[in-house]
């Protein structure tokens, strides 16, 4: 399937700013199923230094710097791509049990270790909780094929938790969506990471978009679209699985990959620190379309 | 007193050296040595000159932080007598230390590199991926450097058996090489006489070698970088130290928001503009850094740090991430590193230690917890040290279950009996554990260590280990040479032919802010305490003499304090009668209060914060009188004696006191920027000052009696009456003392001397901002003062309002006040650019549109 995706973001100030500094993590990664053909971030007012790099993780990184009074930011952010599935990954993952898993992760050294060790502690958003085993170990009951158990985990977060927005932001901590057990993709995302890891498995934040198909008889709106978010583990020999415990799907060719990273701080689509400007407003849109 | 032959050296039982030197005469030479030094010195003179280093180190700080968190203030006291190291255990020390700084070296190239030694089994992954120092933004961005490691410091301890144990690896010590310089620096003032008989390896050759180091590093502008220290402020602990190294070494010590990251590279706000600078000496926790790639809400860094080091237009040192090195489980697998990289032994063990992410080893510190000291590998927040031995059973339990939970994030180690040192501590000779931070710093291709450090002592070894505990002593360390140490200073030898051009360091801009508050906040201090002293005297006339023209002079006076210092109600606002009728209270509060904004006290609070803040500028005897003021002078006298003499006396000290601040800065400081904000400040406070407390007693009328009473009472403040008197003998008039006071521009009480004083200090301020052209904040001075020569000092009391009161000197200094508020804005304007707190902009939440 192929996409064009823009992603708009803009923030307006009360009070001029002399001077940001932002960092974008919204260049869509090349995988082994997605082709990220074009990509292009434009900025408004025009950047005095841009300058794009890998991080650790591999995702492209985008630093920019402003250093003239403005009163709005605006950073668009267009990208063509296509993507491809395969869902036969999630069955050969089945081959193992979820604890021959964990068991592999801390003993096979042929293992990538960069790939793996980064996703396996807790991080900065996602510190140890004692109740996460306990809700974890329900569905990774003993000797069980891990991609189902995982798929349970998922399923499970799916009914169990209640699809909330505006009960949380960038920043709730893990501890209250344990306790509230609502939210939006991102706290599940989290919320799953921290209980996998928690069980000594390694899990990673997969930051992205979501194709939406308005309902029939009804047109897409453009820009009615958000970023998404989700979460993946890791299963030897296979690789990265991806699980999307907001829609209890396994992402196919309708979820779009820009970055990965132990949790939201390490791929924030757009951060910054702003010398000035007062309190801020910003406004989202994000538009995936199919093109042919 | 002092006694070769048997078991006691100065009343000294020789048992206390814990099985070190059982007798008398194992001591080694150069104890004995020391010993007779001692001796000859007596023991009175011995206790006094402790005194006085006691004294000086309070006074700069190191040993109390002045304006930091009380709780944490460092309660250590001075040990005169030094830890002496022979040449022979020095060279096994270096050696060893060599060793190890340039292990962690290759550790830290590889954790931020290839990561090698975690893939082949050296080092378990948690060690790195689980460690809080760990920055993944900064994996390969030190890559090509020399060194990745440049500062390394390690706290060494003798163990009984004589072997010494690495107990602490630090890439950023809390107590930094600043420390032993500064106990260096004391011991040798006051107590030179025990140097005698003796060849002690002098500091500053290490020091050079850290210059030397720091200018290396440069990536551009190699020939002259500029190097800054960068400390979190005068709030932290060790600020002290940063300001003390700061001066020795001649940097400008900056703080986050003196820099900016422009352009990919980072920039001084200085008062001349921005200033591109090449390293920073880092005092800054890592994680602290940068805070829009490593985080965290705190402002004590720079957004964009990270990328201008990634752009190769900056070094930091110590490298940001190298306080991953800073774990103690690290200790457990250094030996099989070792061997992996330099196929050797470990020269200088660390004390002994069981990293519980392993589950045989976690086993046995769970079963060993009482006698294992507990800690964590990175700091927790929250983590409470226990010390080995008394724990009671829910305390282990509690520890056992935090252990149990995490296991990967702690260790156990041996607690080691560490050796005793002959140690001076409460007026008497002991034996104390002994623990002493190195220095080392890299130097050409490998490491030099300081030929000497830190030593704190204690009672018990355990408590030594906790890296920041507060408590016992500090001492110097001599490490013995046979040759005399070519004397070495921080100077370079110019070849005879060379020119050298003066470099004078733009100055922050926020030293010049705070150099400018610290002369506004010494004059305002001096103009309350005059004042003050003014009403004393006045109250006790009015006591003695019961005469109403005195008490009316007095209320007039006491309405003048409140609205000089603007600490109002006071006497002018409600409650006054009351307060009039009996000023004591309301006095002592404007005396005493360090909380009331206006008070006497708080004035001199506010001088020593501006000063510890730029202490590194200022001459060491200014600071050393400001800190004694602000911290010494505490009248002790109550209420109800606010009317005697003795608040008089004290009043009258202080002023003499302040003065002499003035005086010492006019004498001592050479006439570069930090001069003139120091004394710009000073002129704008006291022409505001002089307008305010005319304003209050010159523009109301009074009846002659009063009238003259206040006049007199206002040059007296003024410290004017002399020159009054000899000028214009005893005609008490307003329109004379308004003459004086305005418009004499060779006096320099008056407000024409603090105006033409600005105008000439402003017009000194280097300034390369072409934007600013013709400057304006030369142009409002001139205003200022073409306005004041307008006027005839003789019509300004022509026009009187019917309630008696002078409108046009109302008016006239009215305006000069604006005009100098104006004034003062514009200065920081221009040259404090007082920039806003910077804003993390807040991240948009990952939400599916539903």
């Amino acid at each position: 399937m192929r996409y064009r995706v823009t992603h708009t973001t803009r923030y307006s100030y009360s009070y001029s700013v002399q001077m940001c500094r932002n960092q974008a993590c919204l260049h869509p990664r090349q995988t082994p199923l997605q082709d990220c053909q074009s990509f292009t971030l434009s900025v408004e007012p025009q950047p005095a230094d841009l300058r794009e790099r890998t991080d650790f993780f591999g995702n492209q990184m985008t630093h920019f710097a402003i250093q003239e009074a403005h009163e709005k930011l605006i950073v668009s952010a267009v990208s063509e791509l296509e993507i491809r599935e395969r869902p036969e990954r999630y069955e050969q993952a089945d081959r193992y049990s979820w604890e021959e898993v964990r068991e592999r992760l801390v003993k096979d050294r042929s293992l990538p270790a960069g790939d793996i060790f980064p996703f396996i502690y807790p991080s900065p958003l996602l510190p140890a909780h004692p109740e996460l085993v306990a809700y974890g170990l329900k569905s990774f009951t003993p000797g069980r094929p891990f991609a189902q158990a995982v798929s349970d985990l998922m399923r499970r977060i799916y009914t169990e938790f209640s699809y909330s927005p505006g009960v949380t932001t960038a920043s709730t901590p893990l501890e209250q969506v344990i306790k509230r057990k609502k939210g939006v993709c991102q706290d599940f995302a989290h919320f799953a990471i921290a209980c996998l890891r928690s069980l000594g498995l390694a899990a990673r934040y997969v930051s992205g978009y979501l194709e939406t198909i308005p309902p029939p008889g009804e047109v897409k709106l453009v820009g009615a679209d958000a970023s998404h978010a989700w979460f993946a583990v890791y299963a030897p020999e296979i690789g990265w699985l991806d699980f999307d415990p907001t829609n209890n799907v396994k992402p196919g060719d309708q979820h779009v990959t820009v970055a990965w990273g132990r949790d939201f701080s390490d791929v924030s689509p757009l951060k910054g620190i702003t010398i000035g400007g007062g309190k801020h407003m910003v406004m989202v849109s994000v538009d995936v379309a199919r093109i042919s | 007193m002092f006694s070769e032959d048997g078991e006691h050296i100065l009343g000294l039982n020789m048992n206390h050296f814990s099985g070190v030197y059982k007798e008398a005469v194992d001591l080694p030479a150069h104890w004995r040595r020391l010993f007779r030094n001692i001796d000859r010195l007596g023991e009175r003179r011995l206790n006094r000159h402790k005194k006085e280093a006691q004294q000086l180190l309070r006074e700069n700080g190191a040993i109390h932080n002045v304006f930091g968190d009380p709780r944490v203030s460092r309660a250590w006291s001075y040990d005169p007598l030094p830890l002496i190291i022979d040449e022979q255990e020095w060279a096994l020390i270096e050696r060893g230390l060599l060793q190890r700084a340039e292990l962690f070296n290759l550790i830290l190239a590889d954790i931020y590199g290839e990561q090698k030694l975690i893939r082949q089994g050296f080092l378990p992954a948690e060690l790195v991926f689980a460690h809080k120092k760990f920055f993944y933004p900064c994996v390969g961005i030190e890559a090509g450097r020399n060194k990745h490691l440049t500062l390394y410091s390690a706290d060494l301890a003798k163990g009984s058996d004589g072997q010494f144990w690495v107990v602490n690896d630090f890439a950023k010590p809390p107590f930094a090489s600043g420390y032993a310089l500064e106990t260096r620096i004391i011991m040798t003032h006051s107590l030179p006489q025990i140097f005698e008989d003796f060849q002690v390896h002098r500091l500053a050759m290490y020091f050079r070698a850290l210059r030397n180091n720091l200018v290396r590093m440069a990536r551009h502008n190699k020939q002259d970088p500029r190097i800054v220290l960068l400390t979190p402020g005068p709030e932290h602990p060790a600020y002290f130290e940063h300001a003390y190294q700061a001066a020795y070494l001649g940097y400008p010590l900056v703080q986050g928001g003196d820099l900016t990251v422009r352009d990919q590279c980072l920039w001084l706000k200085t008062v001349e503009g921005l200033r591109q600078v090449d390293v920073v000496l880092s005092r800054i926790d890592d994680e602290l850094s940068d805070p829009l790639e490593l985080g965290g809400d705190s402002f004590c860094g720079v957004p964009g740090l990270l990328e201008a080091v990634r752009c190769g237009n900056l070094v930091v040192s110590n490298s940001i991430g190298s306080q991953v090195i800073e774990n103690p489980a690290l200790m457990a697998f250094l030996p099989a590193i070792c061997k992996e990289f330099f196929s050797e032994e470990l020269l200088i063990p660390s004390v002994a230690t069981w990293w519980c992410g392993h589950k045989k080893e976690c086993r046995y510190v769970l079963e060993h917890i009482d006698k294992l000291l507990i800690r964590p590998i990175h700091p927790l927040p929250g983590f409470n040290y226990l010390v080995p031995g008394g724990l009671d059973d829910q305390q282990q339990a509690r520890l056992k279950t935090e252990i149990q939970a995490n296991p990967h994030l702690f260790v156990g180690q041996q607690v080691v009996q560490f050796a005793s040192y002959p140690a001076l501590e409460n007026d008497s000779l002991g034996a104390r554990h002994g623990l002493v931070s190195t220095y080392m710093t890299e130097h050409e291709e490998s490491y030099a260590l300081m030929p000497g450090g830190m030593t704190r002592v204690r009672s018990s070894s355990a408590d030594l280990m906790f890296p920041s505990q507060p408590g016992g002593a500090i001492k110097d360390t001599w490490v013995l040479t046979r040759e005399i140490d070519k004397q070495v200073n921080l100077w370079r030898l110019a070849r005879p032919d060379q020119l050298i051009k003066p470099l004078s360091s733009a100055l922050p801009s926020r030293a010049a802010e705070n150099l400018f508050w610290a002369g506004r906040y010494a004059e305002r201090s001096e103009q309350t305490a005059r004042l003050l002293r003014t009403i004393l005297g006045k109250l006790r006339d009015v006591n003695e003499f019961r005469d109403p023209d005195d008490q009316s002079c007095l209320n007039q006076l006491l309405q003048a304090l409140t609205q000089v210092t603007q600490t109002y109600p006071g006497f002018v606002g409600q409650h006054a009668a009351a307060k009039l009728a009996d000023p004591r209270s309301e006095l002592f509060s404007l005396i005493r209060d360090p909380q009331r904004p206006g008070s006497l006290r708080a004035n001199l609070n506010s001088l020593g914060y501006a000063a510890y803040a730029v202490r590194d500028l200022l001459p060491e005897d200014t600071w050393r009188v400001i800190d004694q003021v602000q911290k010494h002078w505490d009248p002790k006298v109550s209420r109800q004696q606010i009317g005697s003499g003795r608040m008089f006396e004290q009043i009258n000290q202080l002023v003499i006191q302040l003065t002499s601040i003035s005086g010492q800065a006019f004498e001592n400081m050479s006439r570069e920027t930090a001069w003139l904000m120091l004394n710009i400040g000073r002129r704008v406070e006291r022409a505001l000052n002089l307008i305010a407390l005319l304003r209050e007693t010159l523009v109301p009328g009074q009846r002659p009696t009063v009238s003259a009473q206040i006049l007199e009472a206002v040059l007296s403040t003024c410290n004017s009456l002399l020159v009054f008197r000899r000028r214009y003998r005893s005609f008490m008039e307003v329109s004379t003392i308004l003459e004086l006071l305005l418009f004499d521009e060779n006096y320099p009480r008056t407000l024409a001397f603090q105006l033409r004083q600005l105008a000439l200090h402003i017009r000194g301020i280097p300034n390369d901002r072409s934007w600013n052209f013709p400057r304006s904040d030369e142009k409002q001075i001139s205003h200022c003062i073409s306005e004041l020569n307008a006027i005839d000092h003789k019509e300004l009391i022509l026009e009187v309002t019917e309630e008696g009161r002078y409108a046009l000197l109302d008016k006239t200094l009215a305006q000069q006040q604006e005009q100098l508020e104006v004034l003062s804005n514009l200065l920081t304007e221009l040259y404090f650019s007082p920039t806003e707190a910077p804003r993390q902009l807040g991240s948009v939440i990952q939400e599916l549109a539903s």
